[in-house]
């Protein structure tokens, strides 16, 4: 399983359920399986940073990253969301797909915090990218990763927001590194999005923590 | 939730809560499964568990069976004691119970697998 090919992975992750009404205040955008297929193969084969390793996916909706890190042999992942209606249908996702080394925990990323230091090798996210009502939420779940894990976190941040990025990964001690540059198609799911679909540049960074 | 995710959990985001590990368990389902033994990747996690806390989770599961009570020295290669830890780990979930904070006695319930650890503004 570990050495899927992309397109295959991709098309594995088409299967996943997504949400069917996105939540506006938690910036529900799901991964498109295109995406969250080719960030997943570039931390397989590029950094070994799936096969046989524990995983965290913060704010993991209904779970692509997550289900994809398993397909390509992850050892163990833990889902984290505030929403439980869509860890429900997460939970749906893992039945479908039957898979039984992934946990789900309900609970605000905001409230991660000692106590869970270098829990996992990796940590992945789709995080909220912190505009409209959520001011900063994409830097707090960034530097929660980067307590979770104790070898890389990878991340999406709007390509507008790099230098601020960058700049606080170094305070934070760990070694950015921008991977690619994707063109975010966001659906018009919403009813302030006034065009049928938006495209945004997002930077897929991976952070090297290497705390050991 | 298996108990590695136990392991992991604590309560300790909530004011005036110095510790908050481990959780008590107040199973009400308990389920065990067979998961797929991954020798390596078993190896590789242990010394990321608190192994008291396990023991005392598999315990309180009514399922503490022959798990040793600490980690051998050689325990990379000791395949009996993997297996052991591999089943304590992973093929023991608590369905439908509650997570109990040792300091505050606030519970924390567990819902067809999923521990809901969301807490209120007052609480924080």
């Amino acid at each position: 399983m570990a050495r899927m090919k992309l397109k295959e992975l991709e098309s594995h992750l088409q299967e996943v359920e997504e949400f069917e009404n996105p939540k506006i205040l938690l910036e529900q955008y799901p991964t498109r399986p295109h995406i969250a297929a080719c960030m997943l193969h570039t931390m397989s084969a590029t950094f070994d940073d799936i096969e046989n390793k524990t995983i965290a996916d913060l704010g993991c909706g209904c779970g692509v990253l997550s289900l994809g890190s398993v397909m390509l042999g992850a050892g163990f992942v833990t889902g984290f969301d505030v929403d439980s209606d869509a860890l429900d249908l997460f939970a749906e996702n893992i039945a479908d797909f039957e898979m039984d080394n992934l946990d789900l925990i309900n609970i605000d990323v905001k409230n991660i915090g000692e106590g869970w230091e270098n829990k996992f090798d990796t940590v992945i996210m789709n995080p909220p990218f912190g505009t409209k009502h959520n001011k900063g939420l994409d830097m707090l779940f960034l530097r929660t990763g980067i307590l979770l894990a104790s070898k890389a976190v990878y991340s999406l941040h709007k390509t507008s927001t790099r230098d601020h990025v960058l700049k606080k990964a170094k305070e934070w001690g760990v070694i950015p590194q921008v991977l690619a540059e994707l063109r975010y198609d966001l659906p018009n799911t919403y009813k302030h999005h006034k065009k049928t679909s938006v495209d945004i540049q997002v930077d897929f960074i991976r952070f090297s923590v290497n705390k050991k | 939730m298996k108990l590695l995710t136990h392991n992991m959990l604590t309560s300790k985001c909530m004011k005036a809560v110095v510790t908050g590990y481990p959780l008590t368990i107040q199973a009400r389902d308990v389920k065990v499964s067979e998961v797929e033994f991954n020798q390596d990747f078993i190896a590789r996690i242990i010394p990321k568990i608190d192994w008291e806390c396990l023991c005392r989770a598999a315990e309180q599961l009514g399922h503490l069976e022959d798990l040793p009570k600490a980690t051998p020295d050689n325990y990379e290669t000791d395949t009996d004691f993997l297996k052991k830890a591999h089943h304590a780990l992973l093929e023991i979930e608590i369905i439908n119970g509650d997570l109990v904070c040792p300091e505050t006695s606030r519970k924390f319930p567990v819902t067809d697998g999923i521990p809901n650890m969301l807490l209120n503004e007052d609480e924080i």
